[in-house]
């Protein structure tokens, strides 16, 4: 299916597509989950309201980081104890796709990459440990053990009924960021790198009462 | 779409909680009874009930808005922390937010002040100054003091779950007027750098009242008054240039002439009295200085010689004298063969020399000696002098700067044993 149109099959609202290679996205109106089929779209299951956020990102938001522009289509929700963060689905106008994180504020920019290495077991994690990828030296930073919380709009993989999910996140002395997302087996790595506010000329974002 | 500003109210006491951080405040202390409450759900559990109410007014008050740099922050959160012990001290922590530039920092402690953001990279560890410092940004930080940082009173909203009793392993490394901070708890590090910033720049950022606390001692990371040391050095050693060229220029400019200059020979004992006067000369010019140079052929002999430099149209006379003596066996030599002397502000006009030359009269023995008048000499004692003069201010520099870098590392870890080891 390529249509970048189609109706709900739950609630028969419009859904159109910001990216063409999105494999799932959400009802805006019914907050159903659907997955991109070859004939059709079908509802998997249904987003609860997401817990109001202060990222100052929404879907539409638009941005260019080094002269390469992007739009967010979509995000996915985490939350722990130590607080919540959002992981922005960006399409760049190559069509490629990758993450913009927002954990309070702080940004990392990142793509799903082919591991350069066998990476480690998620028992076999430690904070200090150190991985040499590319020529830099990692550094695993944090450990987290996140629960997902939601979806919205566009993703490029099936993404929605996940529970506890592990994160180990890597930093190095000159700026460069990894995560190892243990949701699947095995881990997914994503790597790049940590990118300041400015950096990104974002606009399209949401205003804050009091804030002008 | 807009993000509405909230409030809750307290569960303790009933009064209401505004939330200027909106989703991102986990924790928040009622501004009425002061109970840290936890904001990160619609329930607001009560973390913390304050029973004494001896409360820490922060010195910028919750809700002020200012700009640090291009962005306008507002003054949401405050704690204040405290290293226990012998000497047990304090500081104080204000959370700063911008919804879209996030979190900073502002730290206080005796009236210094730090502006704060958390790093996204990690510095590396190196040595310097033989101890162990952390690289960053081209910079090499020095390690000064580590220690355990207590957090006894909090007000306000942050993004993270804060209590009284919190506590943090912290770690400081300094590169005025920069200071790397690792803060650790549970295993898990946060780097961030400060910069030194003087109070009076924040009172004028969120226009507060009166003055700025008066800072009371030298700060880990607060930059010299006196400069870096170097930059007196350079300059003094760039003056040194000048003082050189100005001597090169002063040799071209006044080499002196000869006014008279004729050789001699001295035959001890031929006559009772060896004095005798020159053929006159001429010095020319406005008032300016004389020099007599004198060559002689001495061996393992002194000589002393006395002179007279007279006018010959007014009769003034000056008088000076100037021995002469050479020796030399197996271990070396001693003195000089020859000598010279100035005589400064002479007049012009006609002069002639009386010379009157005397020898050991025990080993008499004859030498030849060559004098040598020059006229308007370039004199080197002031070079001389301007040059010692010009070494007072670097060293002057060097020595409060000196002071100074030991009242700054009287506070830190590595402070000479005198202050008596305190850890």
């Amino acid at each position: 299916m390529t249509a970048r149109a189609a109706n709900c099959p739950n609630c028969g609202a419009p859904i159109k597509f910001l990216w063409s290679s999105a494999v799932q996205t959400t009802c805006e109106f019914c907050h159903s989950i659907l997955v991109r089929t070859d004939v059709d779209l079908q509802k998997v299951g249904e987003v609860a309201d997401l817990p109001e956020d202060a990222s100052p990102i929404q879907i539409g938001t638009e941005g260019a980081y080094q002269g390469k522009s992007f739009l967010v289509v979509g995000r996915i929700l985490y939350e722990y104890e130590q607080g919540g963060w959002n992981e922005w689905h960006i399409v760049y106008n190559d069509g490629s796709s990758g993450w913009l994180a927002d954990a309070q504020l702080e940004f990392d920019l990142s793509w799903w990459t082919q591991a350069p290495a066998s990476l480690p077991a998620s028992d076999q994690l430690t904070r200090g440990q150190r991985f040499q990828w590319n020529s830099k030296a990692y550094e695993l930073t944090s450990l987290t053990r996140a629960h997902y919380k939601g979806v919205q709009g566009e993703l490029p993989f099936q993404y929605w009924d996940k529970t506890d999910l592990l994160f180990a996140d890597l930093r190095t002395t000159t700026g460069e960021f990894a995560t190892i997302d243990y949701s699947e087996q095995p881990p997914l790595l994503f790597m790049g790198r940590a990118v300041e506010f400015n950096e990104l000329h974002l606009k399209n974002l949401k205003d804050f009462e009091g804030w002008s | 779409m807009t993000v509405k500003a909230r409030s809750i109210s307290c569960p303790n006491c009933g009064g209401p909680v505004q939330l200027r951080g909106f989703a991102h405040t986990l924790t928040v202390t009622c501004p009425q009874c002061q109970s840290v409450l936890d904001a990160s759900t619609p329930e607001v559990a009560i973390l913390q009930k304050f029973q004494n109410k001896s409360r820490i007014q922060p010195k910028i008050p919750l809700g002020s808005r200012g700009k640090l740099g291009d962005t306008e922050y507002e003054v949401i959160g405050f704690q204040v922390r405290q290293v226990a012990g012998d000497a047990a001290y304090f500081w104080e922590e204000y959370l700063l937010f911008n919804p879209f530039q996030g979190f900073r920092y502002l730290t206080e402690y005796d009236g210094h002040w730090n502006f704060v953001r958390v790093l996204s990279s990690l510095p590396e560890e190196t040595r310097g100054r033989g101890r162990i410092a952390m690289r960053m940004g081209g910079q090499t930080y020095l390690a000064f003091d580590s220690m355990t940082a207590q957090t006894i009173w909090v007000m306000g909203e942050f993004p993270w779950q804060v209590r009284v009793g919190d506590s943090a392993g912290c770690q400081d490394f300094i590169a005025p007027p920069y200071m790397l901070s690792s803060e650790s708890t549970g295993g898990e590090t946060t780097w961030s750098r400060g910069e030194y910033l003087p109070g009076a720049q924040i009172w004028s950022a969120f226009r507060l009242p009166g003055g700025p606390p008066v800072p009371r001692g030298v700060f880990a990371n607060q930059l010299s008054p006196y400069g870096k040391v170097g930059s007196t050095w350079r300059t003094w050693l760039w003056l040194n240039v000048a003082l050189a060229a100005l001597v090169f220029f002063f040799l071209i400019a006044s080499p002196g002439h000869v006014a008279f200059s004729d050789s001699y020979v001295f035959v001890p004992g031929v006559k009772s009295d060896a004095a005798f006067v020159t053929p006159s000369f001429q010095l020319t010019g406005r008032d300016s200085n004389v020099e007599l140079g004198i060559k002689t052929n001495l061996d393992n002999n002194w000589a002393y010689f006395s002179f007279a430099l007279i006018n010959e149209q007014t009769g003034q006379a000056f008088d000076f004298a100037r021995e002469v003596s050479y020796y030399h066996d197996s271990d070396g030599t001693e003195g000089s063969r020859n000598n010279s002397v100035i005589i400064p502000s002479v007049p012009s006009g006609q002069y002639y020399l009386r010379v009157e030359p005397e020898t050991d009269d025990k080993s008499p023995s004859s030498f030849r000696y060559e004098l040598e008048v020059r006229r308007n000499v370039a004199n080197f004692t002031f070079f001389g002098i301007a040059a010692l003069l010009l070494l007072v201010p670097p060293i002057i520099a060097t020595v409060r700067r000196a002071g100074f870098e030991t009242a700054r590392w009287r506070e830190s870890d590595y402070a000479p044993q005198s202050s008596g080891g305190d850890d």
